[in-house]
């Protein structure tokens, strides 16, 4: 007997109404009681057309530092009307590296961010990497992507010694980098 | 270590592209690149965990402050399974939907329908240890938008589930049997396959239906999923088909 495989839901647009599940103060890390080094992330979303993105759910994820009690390694905010969106977070360190690849080589610090919004009918997965590390050269993921143009897409701007700055554009000109996974 | 097993690849036509152009919004949102083809790392197999201590959950949205919100009530009930037919247990999942009149009490929505004080828009539901969830509700009204002329999205209910890894993470919509808006509908028909359009269509539930109280409905929901043994020679299999 051969049973079906169940096959994954589709997915569809998160719409303009998802501001009516929980998100104000989600997007401090550090609101279990965390401590540590403390970061923030800043960036801005705009559209094809370079206009604001303001209706986005933003959600960040970060397998490093481990979530313990007090950290889970998660957060969401929601862009405002200049596209703005901003995390505050403990620092990540460097991860293990992908499976099979040629020595296991380290990932750089970085965070997973999706973004869902009207007019995205699946969410968008990228990273955020920071600036000043040394171990962007070698790290596995952004050394899929060849054109440093591109990839600089990724890379946030140190705006001060814990803070960081990423700008993202969904379509077009400077377009960030979008996975699969 | 995580189980960095890849991701299984997701079967073509049963989702939705970006660029889905009868869905004006995605005009300018859609990427115009293709997307770059990540290993599985322990960045995308594992994912944030929510637990209902510091999330609660809220199972009965037709009860506010006393009052009982306007509408045909609706149980819905149904398993949240991963794509090897296994249950998800004790994973969050996010519902909101507008009100029986088809309205969101959100501020962006200005449809001239009235706002219900006495219903609860937003939800959250565990599922037990074999996948299963439930939680009570209106149901939504049709509501316009502004996609094209006389556009109206049909009866839906939002839902967000986050499953065990950043891989996993999915935003979808829940429809009603039966709905004669479901056939001109954009954001349903973004989806190119019929079979998987309609697995997002709960099915009217005689069983679940609670006698003198609530119609049953039944909405199970497949995460991605992972081959079940790893592989063993160490290359990276996550672009072949299956
Ligand atoms: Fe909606």
């Amino acid at each position: 007997m051969t049973l079906a495989t169940p096959i994954a839901t589709a997915s569809q647009t998160i719409g303009p109404y998802w501001h009516l599940l929980p998100y104000k103060g989600w997007n401090d890390l550090t609101r279990f009681g965390a401590t540590g080094d403390v970061i923030t992330i800043t960036g801005r979303i705009v559209d094809g057309a370079g206009d604001p993105v303001t209706d986005a759910c933003v959600e960040l994820w970060q397998p490093s530092p481990a979530a313990d009690a007090h950290f889970d390694g998660f957060g969401r905010c929601a862009s405002d009307a200049e596209g703005r969106f901003s995390f505050t977070t403990l620092r990540p360190g460097p991860v293990a590296g992908v499976h099979g690849a040629a020595g296991n080589v380290q990932q750089a610090p970085h965070v997973a961010i999706t973004i869902m919004a009207r007019g995205l009918m699946k969410a968008l997965a990228t990273r955020i990497y920071f600036e000043g590390d040394a171990g962007h050269d070698i790290d596995p993921v952004l050394n899929l992507i060849e054109d440093p143009a591109r990839r600089a897409t990724l890379i946030a701007k140190a705006t001060g010694p814990a803070a960081y700055h990423l700008d993202m554009v969904l379509q077009g000109a400077g377009e960030t980098v979008f996975f699969a996974i | 270590m995580s189980d960095l097993t890849p991701y299984r690849p997701l079967v073509g036509g049963t989702q939705p592209p970006y660029d889905a152009g009868i869905y004006g919004s995605t005009k300018l949102r859609a990427p115009k690149q293709a997307l770059v083809q990540v290993p599985t790392s322990i960045t995308e197999a594992t994912g944030p965990q929510f637990s209902e201590s510091r999330y609660p959950s809220v199972i009965d949205l037709t009860k506010v402050n006393g009052g009982e919100a306007q509408g045909q009530r609706i149980v819905v009930e149904g398993r949240v399974l991963d794509e090897n037919g296994r249950p998800v247990p004790h994973t969050m999942i996010e519902i909101w939907q507008a009100n029986s009149t088809g309205r969101y009490h959100h501020p962006g929505d200005q449809h001239d329908a009235p706002l219900d004080p006495y219903f609860q828009g937003a939800g959250r539901v565990f599922t037990d240890s074999e996948g299963r969830y439930r939680y009570t509700s209106i149901k939504p009204g049709a509501y316009p938008w502004r996609n094209h002329h006389n556009a109206w999205r049909p009866n839906h209910i939002h839902y967000s589930l986050f499953g065990p890894g950043f891989g996993t993470r999915v935003i979808t919509q829940m429809y009603f049997e039966g709905d004669p808006l479901l056939k001109l509908d954009p954001i349903f028909h973004s989806i190119p396959d019929e079979a998987a359009r309609n697995r997002l269509i709960a099915d009217f539930d005689i069983d679940l239906t609670v006698p003198e109280w609530a119609l049953g409905y039944r909405f199970d929901i497949v995460l991605r999923g992972r081959d079940a043994t790893p592989f063993e020679d160490g290359n990276d299999h996550s672009h072949e088909g299956h």
